[in-house]
């Protein structure tokens, strides 16, 4: 991927993500995390070379909760079945079911000026949830909330991965996220951006919060770590 | 809302009292100064120059064969500032959605803009009356060229102040023009939107005294009035109109803070001064 201006920002990146996959890149900041991510989406062209995915079905969870801050819960949960066309009734009934699923039952008449920062995350992931997307693209989703959150979205964001059973890519700067989350992690070079390390990641689902404090899980976190070191450098 | 309900305790008088008690205060200290100018600055018979307040207010407001042009005059300007301010809404409505399509379209209008807001209006008055006569039609055109300028950059600002993130999901869910600007551009707009209003609503009013002010023709307006007044040198009426033409735009300014809590105050944080 080359911008206008000459930046060169991807290079020669190649991969798939699997139904039943979860795959997270991390990069260091400014590495083209969010532009591979806008190019697998169909938000950008790439200058060369080509992606192939279902467009109709995806969801994409963005950095910010992007709600609509005039909306209730309920009407932003509904938006995205609105702009597909779906029927009013079915509409509300699977906004309830996404609120339900996310833990925000009891706040649908709430409007975003009213919810925390971790409450808004829910709210902007049932919204995608609504459409039952089969892959599932997070843009650096959890980076603006804190530390006990993150973990709380985390747990939550895998118990999802398995009852819905869908592909999820997944960009973050944070290597535990990465390690806790996926089936497998990238690791990606400063820009121009290229993939220089691949990990399996072989727990089981469900990852309990405890895995987090599991030595192995250490010591995958420990060779994420220093394989994007020796690529930042 | 919490915090709404929570001012309705017992610390609602402390609070109430809290804002009422800086501008009485510097009312009286207002008034004292006017009655020191009447009374210590100026000689009885140069008087006439600045009554006092007790005598603005017997003649101007309580003698009603005085206060009934003024409520009159005041009543056929606030038609000709609402005319004005309907017509500059309209038109700055349609202006900004057709900038916030096309680039294109915002830099062929904005320099426009831009020079209709500079125009003295008194340099454009004889041009005016050559174009539209000295009667209500000349006075609305004062009126919306004074107010439109607001409501045009307001509703631009606040159309291209929806989140790139917001426009993004739009585009990943193939939005068209439309249903982007029915349910993301013109929503998000909307506390820019007021904003604009409510400045426009103010100088609306302005508009339709300077214009009446200039043309004499037809149902006279509180301009014509303070004209009169000035040159009868009648110094109670000419302040008490002077006050009522406040109030009214006192009045304007407030309703549109009103209409804008009711409009948006559910979901967005706004200070309109009215709560």
């Amino acid at each position: 991927m080359v911008f206008p201006d000459g930046t060169e920002a991807l290079q020669d990146i190649s991969f798939t993500v699997n139904k039943g996959e979860f795959v997270t890149v991390v990069g260091p900041s400014g590495c083209g995390k969010s532009t591979l991510l806008k190019i697998a989406s169909g938000l950008l062209e790439p200058s060369s070379g080509s992606v192939s995915a279902d467009r109709d079905q995806l969801g994409y969870v963005f950095q910010d909760a992007t709600l609509l801050d005039w909306r209730t819960v309920q009407d932003n949960v509904e938006l995205l079945a609105e702009l597909h066309g779906v029927g009013n009734q079915e509409r509300k009934q699977i906004a309830a079911e996404a609120i339900d699923l996310v833990g925000l039952s009891g706040f649908e008449s709430h409007y975003p000026k009213a919810l925390s920062g971790g409450m808004k995350m829910r709210c902007s992931l049932a919204r995608s949830l609504t459409l039952k997307p089969p892959v599932f693209l997070f843009d650096e989703p959890f980076s603006a909330v804190d530390e006990i959150t993150r973990e709380h979205l985390n747990d939550e964001t895998q118990r999802l991965f398995q009852t819905e059973e869908f592909a999820g890519l997944f960009i973050t700067h944070s290597i535990s996220e990465a390690v806790f989350l996926s089936t497998r992690v990238l690791v990606m070079s400063a820009r121009p951006g290229r993939i220089v390390a691949e990990f399996d990641i072989s727990f089981d689902y469900p990852r309990l919060p405890e895995l987090r404090f599991d030595p192995s899980f250490a010591e995958l976190c420990g060779e994420v770590s220093l394989k994007l070191r020796g690529s930042h450098s | 809302m919490s915090s709404r309900s929570a001012t309705k305790g017992p610390g609602a008088v402390r609070s109430l009292s809290e804002r009422l008690l800086p501008p009485i205060f510097l009312g009286s200290g207002f008034i004292g100064i006017w009655y020191l100018i009447s009374y210590g600055v100026l000689e009885p018979r140069r008087r006439f120059l600045l009554r006092p307040p007790h005598e603005v207010i017997q003649v101007g407001f309580l003698d009603w064969d005085n206060f009934s042009p003024i409520l009159n005059a005041l009543w056929s300007s606030t038609k000709v500032a609402m005319i004005g301010l309907g017509i500059a809404i309209c038109i700055g409505f349609v202006l900004a959605i057709l900038m916030s399509q096309a680039k294109i379209v915002e830099r062929a209008i904005f320099p426009f803009a831009v020079t209709l807001q500079a125009i003295p209006i008194l340099a454009i008055v004889p041009l005016i009356s050559f174009w539209f006569g000295t009667g209500q039609t000349s006075r609305v055109v004062v009126c919306v060229i004074i107010s439109l300028f607001p409501i045009i950059m307001n509703t631009l600002f606040g159309l291209q102040s929806a989140d790139r993130g917001l426009h993004d999901l739009f585009t990943l869910h193939h939005a068209n023009r439309i249903t982007r600007m029915r349910k993301l551009m013109f929503p998000s707009a909307l506390p820019a939107v007021f904003a604009g209003l409510r400045i426009s609503a103010g100088l609306s009013v302005i508009g339709a005294i300077v214009g009446d002010f200039f043309f004499g023709k037809g149902d006279a307006g509180i301009g014509q009035l303070l004209r009169k007044h000035a040159s009868q040198l009648a110094g109670e009426e000419l302040l008490a109109a002077v006050l009522m033409s406040s109030a009214l735009g006192v009045t304007v300014f407030l309703c549109f803070g009103w209409i804008q809590q009711r409009a948006i105050g559910r979901w967005h944080e706004t200070t309109t001064g009215v709560d």
